[in-house]
């Protein structure tokens, strides 16, 4: 049989370049943030520069823009490797790129503009909203006809969780965006009050849940046994922590309501999933971790491999904190202030920012058509430059935090409070300023990973290199998908 | 369970499919169902109204700039809290509120019961340059609101459109919205949302809510 069929790495090297630039002006929109909360002048009294309507840019830009294409990207590479198939529907795969960054351009510009439904992490508005909707099922066509048409009979686990991130996302988006429009630029949620604030957070803590856990533990379980050079410490344990885990996170979206004016059941249901939740993350995490044992000796010679590590020790630190700040005493402690600020960025900055750095620089190259990355020296860099920013980040937001949290509820023996609201401002004030520190060592990491990567991709960019030739196994008898004949 | 029973899952895309979107779907359906059930009989109580015109474009207003990211809105049944911001806030006061605006973060202050706290000179003064009375605020000032008009063809079309969802306005308070924000600008309106923020609308013990009167 003459083997004709090439993997469609081209629409991943777009998802590539897309996430190192949105990447970028994710992460400086959130530096520029911080740096409004340190010198609120910062805005110049300009609309569209202000904190409030540059902070939804900030998240969309680093969670749906830069998350977004690493994930599709990563996908499409994963999908292609572990069935041994080309991708399908290979002019939708195209679509799904250009429709993806169509919508990040369309939301980054209109937030800034006030062009909102200022509900969190799901602020651009309806007609956003349904490009999303469509682009979000192409994607799903394609990764579902590419498995459909793989040539390994069996499903590697990392499209399970993959598979999972796609399903439940749209699912959520859709549901949680129903809005009538009065205009191109405004419209009214359908769900009023408490529905709509269980809604919201149903959808945004499971945006958490499967876009930047499900979907990030897809690239995990294909990069980490991949930079490991060895397979995957328990593949049974990756299936039981599989469904534990998309069927537990679903629950514990009320954590985010505790105290609230939402039924006192629901607040409880969702603190005892939360806790349950802590198994299945830190099996995820030992899984991968202890795929390491007995190649940590790559820890000195592979910078990927050091962002790996590091991501699953954060994953495994984040989801015990979450944990914790789930339950209703703590909770009242942490809730409002910049702990959860903390807790978000130790598992955005830790987890999902670490293993897409690792993944990136494991799958950069072989995309690229090159033996190993430009430069291992500003790998080693960015490593550090990352850690020491992530650190600096996160501890200042929780001394913040736990500062917000004491002082909101200091009372005097009498029984009066004992500071006006300004005073922890005030306390917290030089923790901003570290913390603005940490995210400018953070995004200049990320420019010398833009640099690494430009200059990994010379031969890209001269159009010379040539397309990876799918190795196609042998058909296993009564093989089901039946085998598919090579095709270019 | 043994291999032989999961290998079907691990070996059919389809399966695989329809099991997560099974999985998935059990916790929200869950927790969220009976919330549309109760929903329904969350009734607005009698201090609760749909918001006026004016105060339903300066909330507007207030979604448009995200004030939600700093300022939350809704006080939680804890001591400290009642005794800095007033009563803990409750389901019934925000059932006219598309989007909630509960908040997640406070940055400043929670602003359920900011009503009639500052007098709108103080409000309207902040706006323009928090520093200008709370020297350490790190609070953006937001001056291009006292340049905008509004718009009461676009106010009507939101009172429409709110009505098709449920909340009760009647014809003559969509009529007469033109009128409430003649001459107004997004800094009034904004000013009106926040003065009216927990006024008139705090759960009241039976006897207390008799004597409940106009004052703010």
């Amino acid at each position: 049989m003459p083997n004709t069929e090439y993997y469609n790495d081209k629409v991943v090297r777009q998802f590539l370049l897309a996430a190192a630039v949105w990447g970028i002006i994710g992460m400086s929109f959130g530096v520029y943030a911080a740096a409004e909360l340190m010198w609120p002048a910062l805005n110049f009294d300009i609309p569209w520069m202000t904190f409030s309507r540059i902070r939804p840019d900030h998240t969309f830009g680093v969670i749906f823009a830069f998350g977004g294409s690493a994930l599709m990207g990563t996908c499409y590479y994963v999908v292609q490797r572990t069935g041994h198939a080309r991708l399908a529907l290979g002019r939708l795969a195209t679509f799904t790129f250009w429709g993806w960054q169509l919508i990040c351009v369309l939301a980054m510009v209109t937030m800034p503009l006030g062009i909102t439904q200022s509900k969190e992490y799901a602020e651009p508005e309806w007609f956003i909203d349904i490009l999303i909707a469509i682009v979000w099922v192409s994607f799903g066509a394609v990764f579902f006809a590419s498995l459909a048409r793989r040539r390994i009979q069996h499903i590697y686990v990392a499209n399970w969780y993959y598979g999972a991130f796609i399903i439940a996302v749209g699912l959520l988006h859709i549901v949680n965006n129903l809005a009538v429009p009065v205009s191109l630029w405004k419209s009214y949620p359908i769900y009023s009050g408490v529905v709509d604030a269980m809604v919201e957070w149903w959808y945004g803590h499971n945006a958490v849940a499967f876009f930047l856990t499900a979907g990030f533990l897809g690239m995990m379980y294909y990069f980490v046994p991949r930079q490991a050079k060895q397979p995957l410490w328990s593949y049974r344990f990756s299936i039981v922590n599989f469904w534990a885990l998309i069927s537990v996170y679903m629950w514990a979206g009320s954590h985010h309501l505790m105290y609230t004016a939402l039924p006192d059941w629901v607040q409880s249901v969702g603190m005892a999933f939360s806790l349950i939740l802590l198994m299945p993350s830190w099996g995820s995490a030992a899984n991968g971790l202890l795929t390491f044992n007995g190649s940590w000796e790559r820890l000195r010679t592979d910078p990927a491999a050091k962002f790996m590590v590091m991501s699953l020790v954060f994953y495994a630190a984040a989801t015990f904190e979450g944990s914790m700040m789930a339950i209703k005493t703590v909770n009242s402690l942490s809730h409002y202030t910049d702990w959860t600020i903390a807790h978000v960025h130790s598992g955005s900055l830790g987890w999902v920012a670490m293993i897409t750095i690792g993944s990136l620089y494991a799958m950069a190259p072989r995309a690229l058509g090159k033996p190993e990355m430009h430069s291992r020296k500003s790998m080693e860099l960015h490593f550090w430059l990352h850690m020491m920013g992530t650190l600096m980040y996160v501890g200042s937001m929780w001394t913040a935090g736990v500062t917000e949290g004491v002082m909101w509820r200091a009372t005097q023996p009498d029984g009066a409070l004992t500071y006006p609201f300004i005073a922890s401002l005030i306390a917290v004030k030089p923790m901003y300023l570290i913390r603005w520190g940490g995210g400018l060592l953070i995004l200049s990491g990320m420019w010398v990973m833009a640099w690494n990567l430009w200059h990994t991709a010379d031969d890209a960019r001269a159009r010379l290199i040539k397309p990876i030739p799918v190795p196609i196994p042998e058909p296993v008898p009564h093989q089901v998908p039946a085998p598919l004949p090579a095709a270019g | 369970m043994a291999y032989k029973h999961f290998e079907a899952i691990e070996k059919h895309a389809g399966l695989l499919g329809v099991l997560i979107a099974i999985m998935v779907s059990i916790g929200g359906l869950a927790e969220i169902t009976p919330l549309f059930m109760a929903a329904h009989s969350v009734k607005a109580p009698p201090g609760v109204k749909p918001y006026d015109p004016l105060r339903l474009a300066g909330r507007d207003i207030y979604v448009r700039e995200g004030c939600y990211l700093c300022h939350s809105q809704m006080i939680r049944a804890l001591r400290a809290e009642t005794q800095r911001y007033g009563h803990y806030s409750t389901a019934e006061e925000s059932v006219y509120d598309r989007p909630f605006q509960w908040g997640s973060k406070r940055t400043g202050p929670d602003l359920a019961r900011v009503g009639g706290k500052y007098s709108d000179q103080w409000q309207r003064m902040h706006l323009m340059n928090p520093r200008a009375l709370v020297p350490a605020s790190n609070m953006p000032g937001f001056p291009w609101l006292a340049r905008a008009t509004l718009d009461p063809a676009d106010i009507q079309a939101r009172m429409r459109v709110l009505r098709e969802l449920g909340d009760p306005y009647t014809d003559a308070d969509i009529a007469g919205a033109p009128a409430a924000v003649a001459g107004k600008t997004e800094m009034d309106a904004l000013i009106a949302y926040l003065q009216g923020l927990g006024i008139k609308n705090e759960p009241q013990p039976p006897a207390a809510a008799a004597s409940a009167g106009g004052t703010p």
